[in-house]
């Protein structure tokens, strides 16, 4: 994983100057909200349910090398083949020669976060190899040259002209006069998808649970197209982060009520596909299992931090939360956008990668009311934020030096009485005049930008020692 | 009843009025009231901002200037839930038992507000009277952490004269975030607007809330922009009656 190239609140400045953006992303986050809402209302079991996925989420951790190495048995037993990367280059690696022996150049994709996070299509177009994306919104990314910037609405940034205009221009086969009607965009993309599934002789996939008792991968989609991925193709290869694997089928039944009303805030997803290893009667007769580390027993080893790998990608936070309302998954620098993202892609990427994506955040704990699997972004968040003070991951020696006096300032009543003083004084004038301040110096200027500031008065100490004392 | 004023560095030092309103509605109900002296900072911005570590000593104060105080009371959602949700944490990391025994002693103890006059005193009418339209923000601390509910709404709709003004979207954050607001700026007065915005819609003359921090941040922004709409703090609100504020 690579960590964001920009800090975040420059990255941020850029999006929200961006109108368009911002009235689409708060459309879209609003109503999404409030479907998730009316969706999880309905289970009187809620709060039920999402402890048992964190349950079993954080029980699965604990016992991560047992699980997988369960899981990697059945698999192979069923007659699939299991491959371990350490990272993401050695997982594209593992994917290319797989590809290259079998002597094809274009594969299909479905939606796949994990292959977007290692840069999956990139260094298969290294090897001349072409990868088509087949979920629509990550097709209309693709053909944008662009990046997604929402977990479950990857081009939540778009709108239906912009769409229209791409497909005109980069779709095979798109009719020249195509209109912006989303049912002629959708049979744009059909047309050209239903080809390539019929022609492409290996699909690759990502895996939204694997059940390590059975070996089976479940992936769940709205779209079908992930389902004649994995299926149309003669070879299938699923490429997963080893936090996906969860003990047993029973498990499953949890999170497949739990992922789709946090998700697409339905009832159920359209389409939930599982399979078993290979089956000559049915499905591809070779599939590869590509198991990737890529930082998460890094990610394992930080006591607090570890319960973002509970994560099953719902992008609930994302929609609920206010920084990502404004600024949009651009920002964030990274596939991972969001609340789940700041936390997530420092734990993977290592702090000093993206130092600034911790404080991207109020602190406002909607995330974490919100989360199927309770995961506490917040607490999370503090603890990165403590992480990268301690380990100068980005080093602020300014602030260093602000936080450590005002700490001995508030560690010394009689010093801190006299600041007190001393600040009420200079302000005086000020005050007189009814005035607020409007403009500070130095890393509190950001305050004054679009605010004033009330000025210290004469404290209330002062006032109850002198009439109560 | 007596209660431990903790009035929180900003309330000592920024909003003494809230202090001063706090104090004079406690009296008002027959509650006594003390102010232990040597309490500053509960250490919310510093281990927000990640400096945990420099907060302990604030731990320390904080337990030793109230550890003979029967309840401690403070009109800061945002504060006590930092003795209540870090306080533990923060013992805990020094690996100090008696610490951690201590915190664990005076949490119980701490409490908001309005869980003061709700759940302790069990009153929502506090005889107060404010004849302004008013809206309430619930702040995410009170909200989310503490879970205030319908409390500090209860308390309003006692409130003689006042006419409540619903504020859309009200659950949402204000952008305030403490750090957050002069680390990320920008995005803090992006949604800083939405929510000044939201209270323009309301139609009220007031904005109430539970933290002077985030009334800070928003009545900062309706300042800059010359807006009418006045932030003002629950307990000044409570402290109204009909002969007017306290002295």
């Amino acid at each position: 994983v690579s960590g964001p190239a920009q800090p975040f609140p420059e990255a941020a400045r850029a999006a929200l100057a961006d109108e368009q953006l911002r009235r689409n992303l708060s459309h879209v986050t609003h109503t999404i909200r409030a479907k998730r809402l009316a969706a999880v209302s309905e289970l009187p079991d809620w709060e039920a349910l999402r402890e048992a996925g964190r349950a079993i989420k954080a029980e699965t951790m604990r016992h991560l090398d047992r699980h997988l190495s369960t899981l990697e048995q059945a698999v192979t037993a069923a007659g699939g083949v299991v491959h371990w990367a350490r990272d993401g280059a050695e997982a594209n690696r593992i994917v290319g020669d797989l590809i290259a022996a079998h002597d094809t150049t274009e594969v299909v994709k479905a939606k796949s976060l994990t292959t977007e996070e290692i840069g999956l299509n990139e260094a298969l177009a290294e090897r001349s190899i072409h990868a088509w994306e087949t979920d629509l919104a990550q097709l209309i990314v693709q053909l944008s040259d662009d990046t997604p910037s929402h977990i479950l609405v990857p081009a939540i940034h778009r709108n239906r002209t912009q769409i229209r205009d791409v497909f005109r221009d980069k779709l095979p086969g798109a009719p020249a006069d195509l209109s912006d009607d989303p049912h002629a965009l959708a049979d744009a993309a059909r047309a050209h998808l239903r080809e390539l599934f019929l022609r492409a002789r290996v699909g690759i996939s990502g895996a939204n649970f694997a059940i390590a008792e059975t070996g089976t991968i479940a992936v769940v989609e709205s779209e079908g197209n992930a389902r004649m991925c994995t299926t149309l193709p003669q070879v299938l290869i699923t490429v997963m982060g080893i936090e996906k694997v969860i003990p047993a089928w029973r498990d499953l039944e949890v999170y497949l009520q739990l992922l789709p009303r946090s998700s697409t805030a339905e009832r159920m997803n359209p389409y939930t596909s599982l399979w078993t290893g290979v089956d000559p009667a049915d499905g591809p007769p070779e599939f590869h299992l590509v198991l990737l580390d890529n930082g998460r027993t890094t990610a394992l080893a930080d006591e607090v931090g570890r319960q973002a790998l509970h994560c099953i990608r719902c992008s609930a936070c994302l929609n609920v939360c206010p920084v990502y309302e404004r600024t949009g998954g651009h920002a964030y620098g990274s596939t991972y956008p969001g609340p789940i993202g700041a936390i997530l892609t420092p734990l993977l990427t290592g702090l000093r990668e993206g130092p600034t994506l911790p404080y991207a955040s109020t602190l406002c704990g909607a995330c974490y009311e919100v989360c199927p699997v309770k995961i506490d972004i917040p607490r999370v968040l503090v603890h990165l934020r403590g992480r990268v003070v301690r380990e100068g991951a980005h080093p602020e020696p300014g602030e260093r030096l602000a936080m450590g006096a005002l700490a001995r300032l508030f560690a010394h009543p009689r010093a801190y009485e006299a600041a007190q003083r001393i600040g009420a004084r200079v302000t005086a004038p000020l005050r007189r005049r009814g005035r607020l301040i409007t403009r500070l110096p130095g890393p509190l200027r950001g305050w004054t930008a679009g605010r004033d500031l009330p000025s210290p008065q004469p404290s209330f100490r002062d006032w109850w020692n002198r009439e109560r004392g | 009843m007596r209660v431990a004023l903790f009035v929180t560095c900003l309330g000592d030092t920024m909003f003494p009025d809230t202090a001063r309103a706090t104090v004079a509605l406690l009296q008002r109900l027959g509650v006594e009231v003390d102010f232990p002296r040597e309490q500053t900072c509960c250490g919310q911005m510093h281990v927000n901002t990640g400096y945990g570590h420099e907060a302990v000593p604030l731990v320390r104060r904080f337990v030793e200037t109230f550890a003979g105080a029967e309840l401690i009371v403070a009109p800061s959602a945002s504060c006590v839930a930092t003795v209540r949700e870090e306080y533990p944490r923060l013992a805990a990391a020094t690996g100090d038992p008696a610490l951690s025994r201590a915190v664990a002693e005076i949490v119980p103890r701490t409490c908001e507000l309005t869980e003061l006059l709700v759940d302790r005193l069990g009153l929502t009418d506090v005889g107060a009277e404010f004849p302004h339209a008013v809206t309430y923000h619930p702040t995410c601390h009170s909200l989310r952490t503490l879970r205030l509910g319908d409390r500090p709404l209860r308390l309003l709709g006692a409130v003689r004269g006042l006419q409540l003004r619903e504020l859309p979207r009200a659950d949402e954050c204000c952008g305030f975030g403490g750090t957050f607001a002069v680390k990320n700026a920008d995005t803090s007065l992006a949604i800083a607007a939405d929510k000044v915005q939201a209270i323009l819609d309301s139609g009220a003359e007031y904005c109430v809330a539970v933290d002077s921090s985030c009334l800070m941040h928003i009545g900062g922004a309706l300042h800059r922009r010359g807006l009418r709409p006045r932030p003002i703090h629950l307990a000044e609100v409570l402290a109204h009656t009909a002969a007017g504020a306290p002295a």
